[in-house]
């Protein structure tokens, strides 16, 4: 979990959100595209990406955080991971 | 108890029980007692009397899940007005649609009041005939009188509730107060309902489930219901869970979804110290039943108290308030594996051991007062584990579809046809499929005709040439949306930029979002001998050309 830069953490979300949440492993997710708010996923997705977000990079995002408001792009939800990441 | 009037919450002596437990991801815990409720529905009743609401005047409520919007029903119901509970503007959706929507839905009913929120009323009130109240230009009065006590009839119209297509041509499932309180009574029989219940519930309240077993039993029953909003339960899961481990909750209706999401989608350090173990029962409810959901949930939730018995199924529609059916109390839900080619080509649902039988999960047994009925497509009733249409009657059925006297519900002697598909065996009900063209996506209603006009219209697609169905999906318990569409040129950028804009279009127009877009050209899409276009022709070619575990 050391080490990991932006750039792989950007790249494996990416690779997540469009292959696990939009099912589409092809899809050109542009990182400010709101991705609930333009129905891509659906906001349960919210949750999904919680536990994938703990899995992956052992970050814990609590709920108050766990918003459409706050999570809608992939650029908000890097920047939420890569702020808690050891 | 002949009307809501006499409802245990607005009648019983105990001021200081709770009424309503609302919680919330970001807020703290409210606590309304009995007596706060009822000082409020009695501002809020003053309050619609001032506006100049008169009893048998429709009232809508567009409010999020909030204390607001249920002092403001019961408020209504204490003149003899008919409120109506109906969602509000989200992020999702496309505001111009949306009024487009409510416009259409004040002149179809002639809705004579709105009471929606500070930020939405002055936008709404420039689209629609009737007069519309924000919250706090709502005329609340603190003196409390009592001329406003109108006396329904039993046989009245109590409420509305709307049934959740898309367009402007919802139609209001009309309940008259003597069918909701007979269904509530019956069905508090059918799951032993005692006072020291308490309900927990995060499900909508312009939903069936939610109105009834989320909402007006628990008023009626005098029990606690411990309250949160869709929103937030939906990003936060977990919530409903504390809920119940600090509120001892014993009752909560999920549709199936909810089984999955559940129990995929708490962190396990979200429910470690949380006991379940004070549930009498979880009820699947409002989609097709699946095992492995209860089966996945089970495994997931039984280290904080969840067992077997707790997991029981009830088939439910608007139309005959709520339930029709409920495992009976104290039993597991049967399960029934028939033979698939018996049942696709011949409809009978006949037992078998072979691996590739299909599995049913028992919705139960009719609540007392309601008949169920299977019938072949001449309305002849069929024999146990012979397929065909589910038919019902019951004292607990609509008046009517209000001010639609162009759809007449019942058969001419008197029975329901539900349009979904089903069979009996040993007494008890299996939903096997629905003749009517419904795709149930996360326990929501969504009509297929709705999505394809939205998908027609979009710039690059060929109009009339789309096709809209469900596809049913393991890993989310619930049907997913797939759409396929014709194309008017061929060149792969722009199918990439379509997609996402048809995916926009649905969400703006529908809040539904779309799992499956495929872009065909000439010739993919399959059309019936009168040249319309094929629904199960087109899903079932989809499904081979996407097989999907």
């Amino acid at each position: 979990m050391t080490n990991m830069d932006e750039k792989t953490i950007r790249d494996q979300l990416r690779g997540y959100i469009t292959a696990d949440l939009i099912r589409d492993p092809d899809y050109p997710l542009g990182d400010d595209e709101g991705i609930i708010t333009n129905g891509m996923m659906d906001s349960f997705a919210l949750a999904e990406l919680a536990v994938y977000v703990e899995n992956a990079f052992n970050v814990y995002i609590p709920d108050p955080d766990l918003t459409v408001d706050k999570m809608d792009t992939l650029n908000q939800i890097v920047v939420r991971v890569m702020r808690d990441i050891k | 108890m002949n009307t809501l009037h006499d409802a245990q919450v607005l009648t019983a002596h105990d001021d200081v029980a709770p009424a309503i437990i609302f919680v919330a991801s970001d807020a703290p815990t409210q606590v309304i007692t009995r007596g706060d409720f009822r000082d409020a529905v009695r501002r809020y009743a003053h309050g619609f009397m001032r506006m100049g609401i008169h009893p048998h005047d429709l009232v809508i409520i567009a409010q999020p899940q909030n204390l607001e919007g249920i002092y403001a029903f019961w408020g209504a119901m204490m003149i003899g007005a008919i409120p109506s509970m109906f969602p509000t503007l989200t992020e999702k959706l496309d505001p111009k649609i949306y009024m487009d929507s409510m416009a259409e839905l004040v002149r179809l009913s002639d809705a004579k009041a709105i009471f929606t929120t500070d930020d939405f009323a002055p936008q709404l009130s420039q689209n629609v005939t009737c007069p519309v109240y924000g919250t706090s230009n709502f005329i609340v009065d603190e003196s409390v009188h009592d001329d406003m006590d109108y006396a329904p009839n039993p046989s009245e119209i109590a409420f509305l509730q709307h049934s959740s297509g898309s367009t402007g041509l919802q139609k209001g499932v009309a309940l008259a107060h003597d069918a909701v309180l007979s269904q509530v009574a019956q069905y508090s029989d059918a799951i032993a309902l005692t006072p020291d219940d308490v309900i927990v519930s995060w499900l909508p309240l312009y939903h069936d489930m939610g109105l009834i077993a989320g909402f007006l039993m628990p008023f009626i029953q005098g029990v606690p219901l411990v309250l949160m909003s869709p929103f937030d339960w939906v990003a936060h899961p977990a919530l409903l869970f504390r809920a119940i481990h600090e509120h001892k909750g014993t009752l909560c209706w999920l549709p199936n979804f909810a089984y999955n999401h559940c129990a995929r989608r708490i962190r396990m350090r979200d429910t470690e110290s949380l006991d379940l173990s004070s549930m009498r029962l979880f009820i699947n409810c409002s989609e097709p039943v699946r095992l492995e959901s209860h089966t996945l949930f089970l495994e997931r939730f039984s280290a904080n108290g969840v067992t077997p018995n707790m997991l029981t199924v009830s088939y439910a529609m608007a139309e005959n308030t709520f339930a029709v059916t409920q495992t009976p109390h104290g039993h597991i839900p049967r399960v029934d594996n028939i033979d698939k080619t018996a049942f696709e080509a011949h409809h009978r649902a006949l037992p078998s051991d072979d691996d590739n039988a299909l599995v049913l999960v028992s919705c139960g047994i009719p609540i007392a007062g309601t008949q169920i009925r299977v019938l072949d497509v001449d309305k002849n009733p069929l024999p146990e584990r012979s397929v065909g249409e589910i038919a019902i009657k019951s004292p607990y059925m609509l008046t009517e579809y209000y001010r639609r006297p162009d759809l007449q519900p019942f058969t001419p002697d008197g029975w329901f046809m539900t349009g979904d598909m089903g069979y009996i065996a040993d007494g008890e009900i299996y939903i096997a499929g629905r003749y009517k063209d419904l795709i149930i996506n996360a326990g929501k209603n969504v009509y297929p005709q709705d999505i394809e006009a939205v998908v027609s219209a979009v710039d690059g697609i060929r109009a009339g040439r789309v096709v809209c169905f469900g596809v049913p999906d393991e890993k989310e318990g619930t049907e997913l949306i797939a759409v396929v569409a014709e194309v008017t040129d061929d060149d792969p950028q722009a199918h990439k930029a379509l997609v996402s804009a048809i995916k926009l279009a649905v969400v703006q127009s529908t809040t539904v979002t779309v799992t499956y877009v495929k872009l065909v050209g000439t010739g993919w899409l399959i059309k019936t001998s009168s040249g319309k276009i094929a629904r199960s022709a087109n899903r079932d070619k989809w499904m081979r050309e996407h097989p999907i575990k």
